[in-house]
């Protein structure tokens, strides 16, 4: 009766356990985005381990720093064995984990995606406040609006790009990172076809749309059929046209303050298109 | 040209003009075929001869060779069960492919890929032959075909998961299941010269596959070479199937179906029956990557689906009758 | 004109010798009966004659080129195959292959023989029919047909009668006979002796891997022959009407 009280309780609000001390010990990240987010604000000795996706170079911003921390590999006896009293995990996935370290009274919280960057913000100040580290918090929320400011000065002219990953998924203005091409100064071409979060680009519109930067995804190693959309004549073509090859990396996979680096990148990418304009 | 030949090549024609016109992007026709043979650079010209063009050229090439691919083995093993994707033929040669690409192979060497579709394709054919037999019955053709798609689709699967790629996992529809999205010229001519080859070496059986509706002995003892014949039709499937699955991933049911319906039209006999199938195997092919372009358009629905949708009935059918015959 | 010479044949299939020391010539104009119990080794023998399997010693017929060899012996294997619905001229008309270059159209001389070789089995009216959907009897005759317009100076069938009701069976051995008497020779195996004595003009008779009598009918057929190969007792008499053959009963 008591422990199902408890997994009610769990459900309604996640981090009741949690909150009966305001700041947890022991908290295991088992996502890529709240191991980044975590690694920034917990206190020290306070994160016990961080996904081993944390540790890999493609999509994440933190390698370092995470090789301090044990890597997990989001297994619940795994998880349950470290003896966490607080797991953090992403919106998605991870279903079963979640479900079988509920039920062993472990509590969870899911973060949910960053859709924009006041989602980035949002998640930096709701990380503080779970890990009981408000002040670590808004000092990097603070950091991030003085450096977001900065991107906000005059854009003369928006040049247009499309991002085209593998299988030709594009994404709209509902996504972090047609946010981040807006916010350095882009049109994005999907956005303007109509597309709001992410869906399948055809080539034959990517091509008809004439874009004056297309950003690809990084490739993975090995080979595979939902990459070779990245190297097919047209799209070359079309890098060719805007005559510089950029490429998204582990910047714009999550809503940390490091999507201000894509942000800034993406904006000498556009300063370089327009200058070289007559 | 017979009056089928001709109905059949005009089809053809209509469905490769068709192809050329229908795609997301809204070009009229007219325009296109401006785009097609004027090119002034533009964004038209580049979606319908880097686009469009290579896929309606594949269409046609990998239909053409899987039509007559099916005639032929059909004819040899005087079986109409007997489809090159089927019988297991095109998933050795997607296994061949999958490991190319993965070990690096395909890389290294442009003819890395083909190379080791067509060494997959040969091991399939002659594996079906050997478990077959000189005149496959249905069962053991059908079970044979089982065994080696069963083992070759888990070896794919299993070379796609131990992949470094996370999407290459995700493929396996793509290997089993075929489709033409997003192929370029380059994999034309990945293709081209297989199915060329192919296609041509299966034509000079024509001969030999009208003697063995006699029987082998009865063939043979009219001047049929029959060794020879074999090794032709084993390296022609082979190249076929392997410049189809190099580049289209493993299309079932062309050879079945396609063989099917224009046996009554050739008078069944199988000579005719090869080239009328590599034009009706064009126009199948044609029409199936049509169909998968206007039905659902965003979601890269897979060739072998519709395939499929129209084979696997008369297969079930050919079965049935099958039994009821006795054979 | 020999059209098949066999000398010092033999036969080893799976290291068991099945036939050994074989030796006999066809010439023209001979209806030639081999006959022997079952598993003596008449299909066999034939099919090694015509260089379909292997074997020792010297055969005419498997020396030639397989081009060659269709135009000098056209064979009729006992397995009735036709694999496709195709209609009974097709089936006939693949007879003129060898005689024809790849890629090469018939011409009058082919139809001539295609047309003759229908009328001879009595198909005329069956030509444009499916030969898969005619019976048994129907299709064994259209494949006959088939050998006859093949045109070759031997015809070699394998138990061309077994399954024709009695006046097909008298038809197509009267054709043989009738070939023969053209000059054209025919080589054929059969179970029915009766038949064979009456239309063959000369019987080879194999038995435990080697020929035991070879001559015509008259002056081959004993008792002892007869009880010795096939194990039964027959009787049989020059009559008006030509050489007649009764088995009658199993000799014990």
């Amino acid at each position: 009766m008591l422990r199902g009280l408890a997994w009610a309780a769990a459900l309604i609000w996640p981090w009741a356990g949690a909150h009966a001390d305001p700041s947890p010990a022991r908290v295991v990240s088992i996502n890529l985005c709240t191991d980044q987010l975590a690694m920034l604000i917990a206190d020290t000795g306070q994160l016990v381990s961080v996904s081993h996706l944390a540790t890999d170079p493609r999509s994440s911003a933190m390698v370092e720093q995470a090789r301090a921390y044990p890597a997990n590999s989001g297994l619940a006896e795994e998880i349950y064995l470290m003896q966490p009293d607080l797991v953090l995990a992403g919106e998605y996935g991870a279903n079963a984990t979640v479900d079988m370290l509920r039920r062993l009274d472990v509590p969870v919280l899911r973060f949910e995606q960053a859709y924009s960057l006041d989602d980035v913000r949002a998640r930096m100040i709701q990380m503080g406040e779970v890990l009981g580290r408000q002040d670590r918090a808004a000092e990097l929320v603070d950091r991030f609006d003085a450096r977001l400011g900065d991107f906000q000065a005059e854009i003369a002219a928006r040049p247009r790009a499309a991002l085209y990953y593998a299988n030709g998924y594009t994404l709209g203005d509902k996504s972090l990172a047609g946010q981040i091409l807006t916010r350095a100064g882009f049109d994005n071409v999907a956005a303007d076809i109509g597309y709001e979060g992410g869906g399948v680009l055809p080539l034959e519109l990517l091509a008809m749309n004439i874009p004056d930067a297309v950003v690809t995804g990084q490739p993975y190693p090995g080979a595979s059929r939902s990459e070779e959309i990245m190297d097919h004549p047209v799209v070359s073509v079309l890098r060719r046209q805007s005559a510089t090859a950029s490429v998204t990396d582990s910047d714009w996979v999550c809503g940390t303050p490091f999507v201000l680096d894509a942000v800034s990148q993406m904006t000498d990418l556009r300063q370089s298109l327009t200058a070289d304009r007559p | 040209m017979t009056r089928l030949g001709l109905i059949l090549s005009l089809l053809v024609l209509a469905l490769f003009g068709a192809a050329l016109v229908v795609g997301p992007a809204s070009i009229g026709p007219v325009d296109s075929i401006v785009a097609l043979i004027g090119g002034d650079g533009g964004a038209s010209t580049l979606v319908v001869r880097e686009i469009r063009l290579p896929r309606a050229i594949l269409a046609a090439l990998i239909g053409a060779g899987l039509g007559m691919a099916g005639a032929a083995m059909q004819g040899y093993l005087r079986n109409p069960l007997a489809d090159p994707g089927l019988i297991g033929i095109s998933g050795a040669s997607a296994l061949g492919a999958v490991i190319a690409l993965q070990t690096g192979l395909a890389v290294q060497s442009g003819i890395g890929l083909p190379l080791a579709a067509l060494t997959g394709a040969l091991i399939g054919v002659l594996l079906v032959l050997a478990l077959a037999g000189p005149r496959g019955s249905s069962l053991t053709l059908i079970l044979a075909g089982i065994a080696i798609s069963a083992l070759a689709g888990a070896l794919t699967s299993l070379v796609l998961n131990l992949s470094p790629n996370p999407f290459a996992a995700n493929e396996i529809v793509f290997w089993m299941m075929g489709s033409l999205a997003d192929r370029s010229m380059a994999h034309v001519w990945i293709a081209f010269p297989l199915i060329l080859a192919g296609t041509v070496m299966l034509a000079t059986l024509t001969r030999g596959l009208d003697a063995l509706t006699l029987g082998e002995d009865a063939a043979e003892a009219m001047g049929l070479r029959l060794n020879r014949m074999r090794m032709i039709l084993i390296l022609g499937t082979a190249t076929v199937v392997a410049g189809s699955t190099a580049v289209a991933g493993a299309i079932g049911f062309i050879g079945l179906v396609v063989p099917h319906i224009l046996r009554p039209l050739v008078g069944a006999r199988p000579g005719r029956l090869l080239w009328a199938s590599a034009l009706g195997g064009a126009a199948m092919l044609l029409a199936s990557d049509l169909a998968v372009r206007i039905l659902l358009p965003a979601r890269d629905l897979k060739l072998g689906v519709v395939t499929a949708l129209v084979g696997a009935p008369l297969f079930l059918h050919l079965i049935h009758r099958t039994r009821r015959e006795g054979l | 004109m020999t059209v098949l010479s066999l000398s010092g044949f033999g036969v080893t299939l799976r290291g068991r010798p099945i036939l050994r020391d074989i030796a006999f010539d066809i010439g023209g104009g001979e209806l030639v009966g081999l006959i022997g119990p079952n598993g003596a080794g008449k299909t066999t023998l034939m099919r090694a004659a015509l260089g379909l399997i292997g074997s020792v010693g010297h055969s005419s017929l498997a020396a030639l080129a397989p081009a060659q060899r269709g135009r000098a012996v056209a064979w009729l294997p006992q397995a009735r195959e036709i694999a496709w619905p195709v209609d009974v001229q097709t089936v006939v008309s693949l007879g003129r292959m060898p005689h024809m270059s790849t890629g090469q159209r018939m011409t009058g001389a082919d139809r001539d023989a295609v047309d003759s070789a229908l009328e001879q089995m009595g198909l005329t009216e069956l030509r444009q029919r499916t030969a898969t959907r005619l019976s048994g009897g129907e299709q064994a005759r259209v494949l006959i047909a088939r050998t006859l317009a093949q045109e070759t100076p031997l015809l070699m069938a394998d138990e061309p009668i077994a399954g024709l009701d009695p006046a097909h069976q008298i038809s197509t051995m009267e054709t043989f006979a009738e070939l023969a008497r053209k000059g054209r020779s025919v080589f054929v195996s059969l179970h029915d002796l009766g038949l064979a004595v009456r239309h063959c003009t000369r019987l080879i008779v194999i038995d435990r891997g080697g020929v035991v009598a070879d001559g015509p009918p008259r002056a081959l057929l004993s008792p002892d022959l007869i009880r010795k190969t096939f194990g039964i007792t027959a009787w049989f008499q020059d009559t008006p009407e030509g050489l007649v053959f009764q088995p009658l009963e199993v000799a014990t």
